[in-house]
């Protein structure tokens, strides 16, 4: 356990889930990343553009302003990239959800489908690391 | 106007969240997920501290009874654990594992100015796009 950060985790936490209920309160919407980007091209888009404005915004203000910003890049090679971004893109279309729709916002609901959404896809994410860096080696 | 005031701010709490809790770190992400490795834990606390803290919007909203600037809560309503769930949580987990990103936080990471980081969300938004032509896309819905 080199780099276990338990207090900045639950700290950062609970701003994601005050912006799920913020978001929930004033406009009745779930904070489900996968789903408020794959609306984009609805009519009622604006609130969706808003929302991203400053989801990508704000690490961008915080790192401009001299604030640390610990984002290290992913994988370099471009296959695992592009691989990991279509199953990523499209498995959270499929299954209607993502870590924040299912893992945050299901789960406060208690929502059998995310709890079951949610267990499934730590469970084949922790697979694919373990095959990934314990039997190939990535 | 007032709605796009209300998501920018939920966005950038979101996104400062993310930041916070080390998210936007696609290699920690990957640790949490090493449960056979150098395992680090944080990524479990992160749940801690937003799944309690969603649930009060939840209960304020049930007090309210409707949402302060729309007119109903976008209640996602299905119910079954059917093959569809079943078969996306599995590939999104897989390329979530790959990577390391799932998509708010590598979407809050777009500001690292790394490539790496750029051909991802390509390949997540084309992997949402190519989700469309799919004949049971239109009953999609939010979580």
């Amino acid at each position: 356990m080199s780099q276990f950060t338990p207090v900045s985790a639950v700290l950062g936490g609970i701003l994601i889930g005050l912006s799920a209920a913020w978001l929930w309160v004033s406009l009745g919407r779930v904070a489900g990343i996968s789903g408020i980007l794959g609306a984009m091209t609805r009519p009622d888009a604006s609130w969706r553009l808003a929302f991203l404005a400053g989801l990508i915004g704000t690490p961008m203000l915080i790192a401009v302003s001299g604030g640390s910003v610990a984002w290290r890049a992913p994988v370099e090679q471009w296959p695992i990239l592009i691989v990991g971004g279509l199953l990523v893109g499209f498995g959270t279309r499929l299954g209607s959800g993502c870590t924040s729709g299912h893992g945050v916002c299901g789960m406060a609901r208690l929502s059998p489908r995310s709890i079951a959404a949610t267990a499934i896809f730590m469970a084949t994410g922790g697979l694919t690391v373990f095959v990934m860096r314990h039997a190939w080696g990535v | 106007m007032r709605q796009n005031i209300a998501a920018l701010a939920a966005g950038s709490l979101f996104g400062l969240g993310l930041v916070i809790s080390h998210m936007v770190d696609p290699l920690k992400v990957q640790a949490f997920l090493d449960v056979a490795g150098d395992w680090d834990p944080s990524v479990a606390f992160v749940m801690v501290g937003a799944i309690p803290a969603t649930a009060i919007g939840l209960i304020v909203g049930r007090r309210t009874g409707h949402p302060l600037l729309a007119a109903d809560f976008a209640q996602p309503s299905e119910r079954r654990v059917d093959a569809r769930l079943i078969g996306g949580a599995v590939m999104f987990g897989a390329g979530w594992g790959l990577v390391g990103y799932c998509p708010g936080p590598a979407l809050a990471a777009l500001g690292n100015g790394a490539s790496n980081t750029f051909v991802f969300v390509a390949a997540m938004g084309a992997g949402m796009a190519a989700f469309r032509f799919f004949p049971f896309a239109r009953h999609t819905r939010v979580a």
